[in-house]
């Protein structure tokens, strides 16, 4: 217990230090800023496929859906971002819940399916409903977030934005895990039979974090669209959807931590192939690195199920385990 | 052209999409049969053949040879695809079996970067470019081919069920594994077998489809998925099914692209995968309601 609180601390420290120590390096505070935001994304997918063992292929419209509704109620009717944010995860909520009160019904792989159909039409309705998204064009000049006054700006101010809700989402996972709505999610994961004989109202676990990891998603949407100021569908297209079950699948469910590793791995080792590869064979373009984190998605399925957050940490660096 | 000529030339024009559609289909209710994965790259193995045969095509091989090449390369790749990545993994979880294709179709989207880059590439028609019309629609050759093959493999491989030996062992994998084995049937082998016969039918889409829409790294992504929703539409098990499913959603995009607009038909394919899984989880044209749920 003690070795885990210092690992919190040693973790808070760190991300406090990053702006500190980077003051005038952008870009490492803007990959990490990106790390944040798909890291809490992929935190709430880790909930439905690492602990409640369903797969979601396509999350990426909630983030879309938060995304578009932000920056639609701050540009077009001029909501502040925060109301524009919570409007964005009731409409996510409310989609979500649609979805899943027809899908969750089906069971394994039915729910992929069904999630990857419904990501498939919503593109199709960012790149086709021009009147709210812009269509293919995109939408332009997304103010950047603010609290009242106070406009988080520059590169730190959004990086403090974006990991104060990180660390956030975190904590709110790791409590829900605890709960009793949560040990009713975690007991999904091994049997649904089992838990629906122990009295577990399955279908009702799996709606909860259903719509849990669907409003994970939608805030990741109003950060990213505050912060970048542009978005267009391309962005929330079935390859994100496969790319954040890529990052849960990398940082593993044997602690809640794992969706944020994920995350980071993903993005620095893209970062690097992206870097190092086209040095090494000029042909490399666009998605090359696809080829790498596909052999990564193999491997880790094969060998190690449970991902990043499975193998045996040194006791100072063990991710919290309290989540299993 | 008048209403009758066009509707005529969308409905051809689906159907030559839904021949696609349904050779990719049958290797996906093949592999889901034999060995119960559902692959959701066997789009990819259309990419690849496709690609093959370009530079096959490219290198000087006669034409014929290159495409038989390229259908033989990929059934190779299907199988190191089974021993590599689905074998060791044996006894998993759907989901499981399920991500593990994915990271496959990534990969293979990814190699195919490497070695073709990002540019379309083009092949030549299987016998003559020339089209002809018929009661004022225009029809290519390359679409006739499209649709005969797709009925010709279908063929094939219930001649190939029916009358082999492989054939046989591979229908009593499906209807009992354990009973299977305990006759002498290897059904580990027969799942080899399988992902070679459905990445090989793969490539026969590829390379059909490809001198029609052109060739490049990302066409196995949509293609695959199609047929995916095809095969759901036929319930997953049924591959005479999972064809009729294929020519519904390829006539209805055309139908919807031509009427409507081409930015739709994606998504009406996949308003029709939402609209089975939630009503007829098995399949269209099921007999009997079974359990899915």
């Amino acid at each position: 217990m003690a070795s885990r609180r210092w690992t919190i601390a040693v973790a808070v420290f760190g991300l406090v230090a990053i702006p500190f120590i980077f003051t005038d390096n952008n870009y490492v505070l803007s990959l990490m800023i990106l790390i944040g935001l798909f890291g809490l994304m992929a935190t709430g997918l880790l909930l439905l496929m690492g602990y409640a063992g369903q797969v979601s292929l396509g999350h990426a419209a909630f983030f879309g859906l938060g995304a578009y509704t932000s920056a639609y109620l701050t540009t077009r009717l001029g909501w502040s971002p925060a109301a524009a944010l919570l409007i964005g995860i009731v409409v996510s909520l409310a989609v979500a819940f649609v979805i899943g009160l027809a899908a969750l019904r089906l069971r394994e792989h039915y729910l992929a399916l069904a999630t990857l159909g419904f990501g498939v039409i919503m593109y199709t309705i960012f790149k086709n409903a021009k009147a709210i998204t812009g269509g293919l064009d995109g939408f332009f000049g997304v103010p950047p977030f603010s609290i009242g006054s106070f406009v988080f700006a520059d590169e730190r101010a959004s990086y403090a934005l974006v990991w104060g809700a990180v660390v956030l989402g975190l904590w709110f996972a790791a409590n829900v895990l605890h709960s009793r709505a949560g040990r009713a999610i975690r007991a999904l994961h091994d049997s649904e039979f089992a838990a629906e004989a122990l009295g577990v109202n399955v279908f009702r676990a799996k709606l909860d974090v259903f719509l849990l990891s669907a409003a994970y998603a939608s805030v990741a949407g109003s950060l990213y669209a505050h912060y970048v100021g542009f978005i267009n569908p391309q962005l929330f297209d079935l390859v994100t959807s496969i790319t954040l079950v890529a990052m849960v699948i990398i940082g593993g469910n044997r602690a809640i931590i794992g969706g944020v590793l994920g995350a980071g791995v993903y993005v620095v080792l893209g970062e690097g192939l992206k870097a190092v590869v086209p040095k090494l064979i000029p042909t490399a373009g666009g998605e090359f690195e696809l080829l790498f984190f596909g052999l990564l998605i193999i491997v880790i399925m094969i060998f190690k199920p449970e991902g990043l957050t499975g193998f045996r940490w040194p006791t100072a660096l063990r991710p919290g385990r309290e989540a299993r | 052209m008048d209403a009758f000529s066009q509707l005529l030339q969308l409905l051809f024009a689906g159907l030559t999409v839904g021949s696609i559609y349904a050779l990719i289909a049958l290797g996906f209710v093949l592999t889901y049969n034999v060995t119960g994965i559902l692959n959701l790259a066997q789009g990819e193995f259309a990419m690849l053949g496709a690609l093959i045969a370009v530079s096959l095509v490219a290198s000087g091989i006669p034409y014929g040879l290159a495409l038989v090449g390229a259908i033989a390369a990929v059934s190779l790749i299907g199988g190191l695809f089974e021993r590599l990545a689905l074998a060791p993994a044996r006894g998993a979880s759907t989901a499981t079996y399920l991500l593990i294709t994915i990271g496959f179709s990534f990969a293979m989207r990814g190699l195919a970067i490497f070695v073709w880059g990002t540019q379309p590439y083009a092949l030549p028609p299987f016998t003559s470019d020339r089209s002809f019309s018929l009661l004022g629609a225009v029809i290519q050759t390359q679409s006739l081919w499209a649709v005969a093959l797709s009925v010709l493999a279908f063929g094939a491989l219930e001649g190939a069920f029916n009358r082999t030996y492989a054939g046989k062992a591979m229908q009593a994998c499906v209807i009992n594994p354990v009973a299977a084995r305990l006759v002498g049937i290897d059904p580990k082998r027969m799942a080899l077998y399988t992902l070679a016969a459905s990445a090989g039918l793969g490539a026969l889409a590829g390379v059909t489809v490809a001198p029609i829409s052109g060739a490049s790294y990302g066409m196995g992504l949509m293609l695959g998925l199609k047929a995916f929703v095809a095969a759901v539409i036929g319930g997953l098990t049924n591959a005479p099914a999972a064809i009729a499913g294929a020519y519904l959603i390829g006539i209805t995009e055309a139908l919807v692209e031509g009427y409507l607009s081409s930015s739709y038909k994606d998504a009406v394919s996949f308003l029709f995968l939402l609209i089975i899984l939630l009503y007829r989880p098995t399949g269209l044209f099921a007999r009997a309601e079974g359990k899915r749920v």
